[in-house]
């Protein structure tokens, strides 16, 4: 055996593979960690702070007075808290993350340092507007590359999320047919939108009405003009759509329902896949929002903040919500007020303050960096991309609108569903629990729901080309061992390896404990 | 381009591999006449010097919070944010991981979500509390149509104390929602009878604590009164540290409580992201809006937190879901819990007592300025102040001596001519005796 020159062996021998019980349940550099409330105590604190001079209390005799319960814990005992929550989370920094529709590309840091600027990070929403001009030429400044990109007139910049830009446009709709003083209360939604619109529509008092798709996953103008009619307020489509595929009729689609007199939202979800490629607006579309936390970069962040600006056409420009930019000369101003719209006629307002500036500028960041030129790049190496996985995969898995060979192209991302696995006793879910077991974080699962055990692989422009011939190397391993292994217990028991193996949803469900309570930690004790 | 990983090479076998000539081939579906011939009229690809140097130009010219005395709220508060919490939340595992929709690998996610649940639940006094909303002002507006749900009921009181913000955003929704708000008059004496307002059609009386313009009430008469017509009573807090100090929502009859969490964490970012925290009573959660962590146990028997009781939600209810909301403010959420850990109950009562005590003695500074009175008997660290003339000239004048003395109520509540002689003033733990001494001698000067 080598030896080095202290005289340890270099290399470790054979090693059997041994499932040890460690005395602690950690497991290497996997700690099992309690929580706050198990390990802090009310006393304990990581912030000094010092005392607060004796003044006569102006809080009206309603002072605190029994213990709150919070546990405090000091600086070093907080950062290895979280520290080891962090490594229990799969992340894009660290691996693949192919999840469908989510766009999860690559995080430029720059936008973070720029975020942090003091300029920036450290103003208030409320004060002069006469001291933060740059802000609202960087909103400004934000608000012209939107239109730009999608070739529409107008922009709302507040909305906080893609369900909240949503909504933003569908009331801009409303406002618009309430103008002209019609009634409709119907919205078109096809049978593989996104969740959120359809829940959208109906807290507006919509009646939703279900489009079926075409057999190629798309949906055809003839079927949207047999849905209009006078109670027809507007459409919800997504587009490119939910199977990873361009609505090809688009254009004669929206020549129908502005015929009807409806409008055309557009859930723009998916619009990394046409950045600089083609317009929205090119194509008839009245209102569309952008995930900036999508297509744009900002950080998914375990689930949000995000932000979701909603561009409009010339017809409902004048609806959208406060506060918007007027400029004047050099003089740029936030309108806040309906008192002080003008000709406008705002709907209303989404949220206090201005939106998701620290999401603005993060946005913004990324299109100075990128350019025209990159971010038309990041588009055609996304559809690349999703492509190339598709083109690599179609012997072995299957794709629901794949065409007879599985040659015709999808955009950004590409969709499977589970007839491959037919009789394999595989499922969606066990496969991808099993690409875990990999080192991947799986693809999105069981959507859209008009296809069955869907997959929706979405690799994004962030991949090298070794990275995505190594996933579409363990993906065709798997699907080889699914179809033709012995032992599907890799996958039916997966994940193995992971921080937790499956966990009971069920029993959440069914006795939901949502908060610690302290008789629970006795109970777990005893 | 430095983000982007393939090369001209990688494209040309990938092409291949696919079997097409060129990228447009797989645009073949975009109808050609649409297509785009040349490149958007935009700057093309820049280097990290040169955007970071077009950035640095537009953040220079704005004044920051932390370059002068500064004394604005109403809503929004600067709060010192220890080191740590922005190096935590810039941990790429926590940054970059999106929703927590696969368990077993982001555990981290899901125990935090679990852990802030906790803390708010216990913060507000209340039984239960979600993984977040966007901010404190959609929150409100949540928790309206959530009492509407309850009570079966479409007419939502608002007091005169709640911020204006808050109020036009709920009453948006309820415009197109085809539900009803009364809204009481602008309330900065703290003095209206929210109460006699209530009547059999409504669901929810929706109060601000500490109000809007500083004051504080005894919540229990009014929770009472809604109780006995059979609505709900819900509570908007947007100074979340004054739950260090006062009496939680829940101890005095809250069934819904709302806070704009920004000030434990988070900075200004002029206006955004911010954090909603929303608590309610165990029997409701079923109604409740937005995600929710919990606890559960893995194949091994392992304690583990799982999203739940999603059924309430979009992707799976769809029109019958209990809200359009698909995401939360899970960073912000992030910043919010690790502070809270760092602050534990002793840090947070300490902190609030420094802000009672600081903005005290602004007070007492600015009482004593000729012509000049402050309104509030009661406050926590914030409270308004009369002056004699037009406030938004006086905050102007202010910020031309580089000092941003607070929110004049007219930008607020500009078809309020009455209030226009009204400033909000904040005074938190950043300020110094000296910031307060020169605001008020500012002020003297500026009158």
């Amino acid at each position: 055996m080598a030896m080095n020159t202290q005289g340890r062996p270099t290399a470790p021998g054979t090693a059997t593979i041994a499932e040890i019980q460690t005395f602690t349940g950690n497991r290497g550099l996997d700690h099992e960690e309690p929580l706050i409330f198990e390990i802090g105590d009310t006393g304990r604190t990581g912030v000094d702070l010092p005392a607060a001079p004796k003044a006569k209390s102006r809080l009206g005799g309603l002072e605190r007075s029994a213990e709150i319960g919070l546990p405090g814990l000091t600086e070093p005992e907080t950062m290895r808290h979280y520290v080891r929550l962090s490594r229990k989370n799969y992340a894009i920094d660290s691996g693949l993350y192919p999840l469908g529709s989510c766009t999860m590309k690559h995080n430029p840091r720059l936008n973070e340092k720029m975020a942090r600027l003091p300029g920036i990070g450290d103003i208030h929403p409320l004060q002069p507007q006469s001291t933060v001009q740059g802000a609202i030429q960087l909103m400004e400044t934000l608000a012209r590359y939107l239109m730009e990109l999608t070739g529409m007139p107008a922009v709302a910049l507040s909305p906080k999320a893609g369900a909240h830009g949503e909504l933003c446009g569908m009331l801009a709709i409303k406002a618009a047919h309430e103008a002209k003083g019609s009634k409709r209360d119907v919205v078109l939604v096809p049978d593989s939108a996104h969740g959120t619109n359809p829940a959208t529509a109906a807290f507006m008092g919509y009646r939703v009405k279900s489009i079926p798709a075409m057999a190629d996953g798309t949906v055809s103008a003839e079927a949207v003009k047999a849905a209009l009619g006078p109670d027809v307020a507007a459409i919800m489509l997504t587009n490119p759509n939910t199977c990873g595929l361009f609505e090809r009729e688009i254009v004669e689609i929206a020549k129908v329902v502005h015929e009807a007199g409806a409008y055309f939202y557009c859930d723009g979800a998916n619009f990394n896949a046409i950045v600089g490629k083609v317009r929205p607006g090119d194509l008839g579309v009245d209102a569309m929002h952008i995930n900036l936390h999508k297509t744009f970069s900002t950080p998914h962040g375990g689930g949000g903040p995000g932000a979701g600006p909603v561009v409009l056409s010339a017809a409902l420009a004048p609806y959208a919500p406060l506060p918007f930019i007027r400029k004047d000369g050099d003089k740029l101003t936030l309108v806040e007020d309906a008192s002080e719209a003008g000709d406008a006629a705002p709907f209303g307002r989404l949220t206090a303050f201005h939106g998701q500036m620290g999401m603005y500028v993060r946005a913004l960041t990324y299109m100075l960096s990128h350019g025209s030129d990159g971010m038309r790049q990041a588009s055609e190496d996304a559809v690349l991309s999703a492509n190339y996985i598709r083109a690599s995969l179609k012997d072995v898995m299957s794709q629901p609108f794949g065409g007879p060979t599985g040659d015709r192209p999808c955009m950004h991302e590409v969709l499977f569903d589970d007839t491959w696995l037919k009789d394999t006793g595989v499922t969606t879910l066990d496969f991808a629990k099993a690409m875990i077991d990999e080192g991947y974080h799986p693809m999105t699962m069981y959507f859209p729901l008009v296809v069955h055990g869907a997959m929706l692989i979405e690799p994004t422009e962030s991949e090298s080309k070794q990275s995505l011939d190594q996933f579409i190397g363990t993906l065709r391993f798997l699907a080889n061992e699914a179809r033709h292994g012995n032992d599907k217990s890799r996958f039916k028991e997966a994940p193995m390896l992971s921080p937790r193996r499956r966990l009971d949803e069920t029993k959440a469900a069914r006795e939901p404990r949502l908060r610690w309570r302290p008789a629970a930690a006795k109970a777990a004790a005893e | 381009m430095r983000y982007l990983p393939l090369d001209d090479a990688d494209r040309a076998d990938m092409l291949a591999k696919i079997g097409v000539k060129a990228i447009d081939d797989l645009f073949a579906d975009v109808p050609n006449a649409k297509l785009l011939k040349s490149l958007p009229p935009l700057a093309k690809t820049q280097s990290e010097i040169a955007v970071e140097r077009e950035i640095g130009r537009l953040s220079a010219r704005n004044v920051s919070a932390g370059s002068v005395p500064f004394f604005v709220g109403a809503g929004a508060y600067r709060h010192h944010v220890p080191a740590s919490v922005d190096h935590l939340i810039q941990r790429s595992e926590f940054l970059t991981s999106y929703t927590p929709y696969q368990p077993e690998i982001t555990q981290g996610t899901l125990q935090y979500l679990f852990e802030f649940q906790s803390q708010v639940a216990l913060l507000t006094g209340m039984d239960v509390a979600n993984a977040s909303m966007y901010d404190g002002s959609t929150a409100c507006g949540e928790a309206v149509l959530m009492a509407h749900r309850i009570t079966r009921r479409k007419k939502a009181v608002l007091s005169g104390g709640l911020h204006p913000h808050y109020r036009a955003v709920t009453e948006t929704l309820a415009k197109w929602g085809d539900t009803a708000v009364a809204e009481l008059p602008p309330d900065p004496q703290g003095k209206e009878d929210a109460a006699a307002a209530i009547d059999g059609e409504t669901s929810c009386v929706v109060v601000q604590y500490p109000s809007v313009y500083g004051s504080i009430r005894d919540l229990k008469p009014i929770a009472d009164a809604a109780h006995a017509k059979g609505a709900l009573l819900v509570v908007v807090v947007t100074e979340v540290v004054a739950l260090g100090a006062l009496k939680s929502p829940g101890d005095m009859g809250a069934d819904i409580v709302v806070c704009e969490g920004q000030s434990i964490g988070n900075g200004l970012n002029f206006g955004g992201p911010y954090v909603g925290l929303f608590a309610t009573r165990e029997k409701f959660v079923r109604q409740m809006p937005g995600r929710l962590a919990g606890e559960t146990v893995d194949a091994e028997g392992k304690r583990g937190y799982v999203l739940t009781l999603s059924t309430r939600e979009q992707h799976i209810r769809r029109e019958k879901a209990t809200s359009n909301i698909c995401t939360n403010s899970g960073l912000c959420a992030l910043a919010f819990t690790i502070h809270m850990t760092l602050l534990g109950e002793a840090g947070l009562r300490k902190l609030a007592a420094l802000n009672h005590a600081n903005a005290c003695d602004l007070a007492e500074r600015l009482g004593k300025v000729k012509g000049v009175s402050v309104l509030n008997d009661t406050f926590f660290n914030e409270f308004t102040v009369r002056l004699p003339g037009k406030a938004a000239d006086v905050i102007e004048k202010l910020a031309e001596r580089h000092i941003l003395g607070g929110v004049p109520v007219s930008r607020l509540e500009p078809d309020h001519p009455e209030l226009a002689d009204l400033i909000l003033v904040a005074s938190t733990e950043i300020n110094t005796d000296d910031d307060r001494a020169a605001f008020a001698a500012a002020l003297k000067e500026v009158l």
